[in-house]
């Protein structure tokens, strides 16, 4: 546990040492700001509604560039040899790098809250509709996270890790579109895997369980697989 | 304490990079792992690490098996990567408390651990630096300082003096062979002199296979069977009895092979004499020449293979014949 807090430790550090967090960070704080508050005073109502709709947008656009670098930079760098050659289990290495990752992404989406403040200082909001769509947005970034670090796994090359994650961002993203083209019958799956259906019913103020579910099992999935990418090298 | 039997890995391709090789290394040993490049030695030491796990074989380390019980290997081990990859956004003290954290360190262990450490490896007014800021030579001592921040009881390096000046090779020779004293250390080269500097062991590996193993005199030794005299005689041009019909009749002397013949400018023959086993005839040599003949002695000096023709020749032919055999003798 202590090596998982350890790695955690240094790599959310080093994420404040390198230009990319900052850049990646403000670019989304200021896209999202802007396209929320356009849309603000557009409509003139006092609500989230906004922010939650564009969010899933850009968190799968942004986040593959925080978890890029997370085992990829290690793998061309060589220090992943070192770090696996201390007593710490691939797991733990998955792990201390996520729980890094979903600091990162925590420390953004608060930098986000003075959105709902600077609403709820206009007019009547409410409040626990912006909570859940708040936790919502956080659940999706941490599923594109495991996403990121999954295919940081298989790469020492960030860029096709990046780039690799955001295709598969953008398919779960895409899946709610293909249901026009799509006989109803695939509605049932669709809706059964596509990302946004799962946050939309959160973001609408209602916690399901099968949704919680769905982004735990998401990222389960990935993590798994991003420790079987470790662990190969041991393959006989 | 390291116990090897039988390793072998391959890759996927038709050759295997290390070819069921066996040793054991006694504790307080320093073996030096000789040989040309691609001939395995890094794929040995990843294995003996748990980083990559064994085609075949096995390989043990303290008593633990490094694919099975691989944590208590790791924690029994310090490594030293090629090229020494280190974080580079990092000072060193910063690196040296996260790897304590990852080692699970006591809290109440680290802070006399870490000056230790820093004094040990010679990085005392460098502490505070970035690593990424450190000349080569330093950043090899931080990859040291975190090998042995744990107190293994065995530390591998690989290529550990690789990319550095003169100067920094004998320092860091130094630090190895101080850590050396109290540790069991295999470290990879393919520098002699550094083998002959610090090893107490060598073994010669070549296309995955162990060309050649013992200490470095004995490898010298094995490698050119026995050793050689070479005698220079001046004065003899050819007419009458040469050196080599003269010193044919001495007691211990096995063969005699005529080198160079006096020619033009060149008025000396030189001549190489194999003694008999154990016969050291220089001094009856000396005495023939200066009272038998009206001959000059100009040189007489024993030879003795050096690490680097055992090298040359255990590693050119890859496992010849001869090079088998020398393995046997070891």
């Amino acid at each position: 546990m202590q090596n998982i807090f350890a790695i955690a430790k240094r790599e959310f550090a080093s994420y404040f040492n390198s230009p990319i967090a900052y850049l990646v960070g403000s670019i989304y704080i200021i896209l999202s700001g802007a396209l929320f508050f356009n849309g603000l005073f557009l409509q003139g109502q006092a609500e989230m509604r906004g922010f939650f709709d564009q969010a899933p947008l850009l968190l799968f656009i942004i986040v593959p560039f925080l978890t890029m670098r997370l085992l990829a930079e290690e793998r061309a760098q060589g220090t992943l040899e070192l770090l696996l050659s201390m007593p710490v289990t691939d797991w733990q290495v998955v792990l201390g790098k996520y729980l890094a990752s979903l600091g990162l992404l925590a420390v953004l989406t608060l930098l986000t809250t003075p959105f709902a403040i600077s609403v709820a200082a206009i007019g009547p909001l409410d409040k626990g509709a912006v909570v859940c769509g708040y936790i919502g947005v956080y659940l999706m970034a941490c599923a594109y996270a495991a996403i990121g670090l999954m295919t940081s796994a298989f790469t020492r090359n960030q860029i096709v890790a990046a780039l690799v994650a955001l295709f598969i961002g953008f398919s779960l993203f895409i899946l709610t579109a293909l249901m026009q083209i799509l006989p109803p019958s695939f509605a049932g799956i669709i809706n059964a895997i596509a990302i946004q259906t799962r946050f939309q019913s959160i973001a609408r103020g209602v916690i399901d369980l099968r949704d919680l579910l769905y982004f735990v099992t998401l990222s389960g999935g990935c993590l798994l697989i991003a420790q079987s990418a470790l662990e190969s090298r041991r393959w006989r | 304490m390291i116990d090897v039997d039988q390793l072998y890995k391959n890759y996927g391709g038709k050759r295997a990079a290390v070819d069921r090789i066996s040793f054991q290394v006694r504790n307080g040993e320093v073996l030096g792992f000789l040989g040309p490049n691609g001939a395995g030695k890094t794929t040995t030491m990843k294995m003996l690490t748990s980083f990559l796990a064994p085609s075949d074989g096995r390989a043990a380390i303290a008593g633990y098996d490094v694919y099975s019980e691989s944590v208590e290997v790791r924690r029994r081990v310090g490594y030293l990567p090629e090229d020494t990859p280190l974080y580079k956004d990092m000072t060193v003290l910063e690196y040296l408390e996260y790897i304590c954290d990852v080692r699970g360190i006591a809290r109440d262990q680290r802070r006399p651990r870490i000056k230790r450490t820093i004094e040990q490896v010679g990085l005392g007014d460098r502490a505070g630096n970035l690593i990424g800021e450190l000349s080569k030579g330093y950043r090899q001592r931080v990859g040291l300082a975190q090998a042995i921040i744990h107190e293994p009881a065995v530390l591998i390096l690989d290529e550990p003096t690789s990319g550095l000046d003169p100067n920094q090779i004998v320092e860091i020779r130094q630090v190895i062979k101080s850590i050396g004293e109290s540790k069991t250390v295999i470290f990879s080269t393919h520098i002699l002199q550094e083998v002959q500097a610090t090893c107490s062991r060598v073994i010669i590996i070549a296309d995955g296979k162990i060309a050649a193993d013992g200490t470095p005199a004995e490898l010298s030794r094995n490698a050119s069977g026995r050793s050689s005299i070479l005698v220079e005689v001046g004065g003899a041009r050819g007419r009458g009895p040469g050196p080599k019909d003269l010193l044919a009749y001495l007691d211990g002397i096995e063969s005699i092979v005529v080198v160079r013949d006096p020619a033009g400018d060149a008025a000396s023959s030189l001549l190489r004499v194999y003694p008999k086993d154990g016969v050291d005839p220089r001094g009856d040599i000396a005495k023939v020449i200066a009272t038998a003949t009206d001959m000059e002695l100009l040189q007489l000096t024993p030879e003795r293979a050096s690490l680097e023709d055992v090298f040359r020749k255990l590693t050119k032919s890859a496992v010849a014949p001869s090079a088998a055999s020398t393995s046997e003798q070891a």
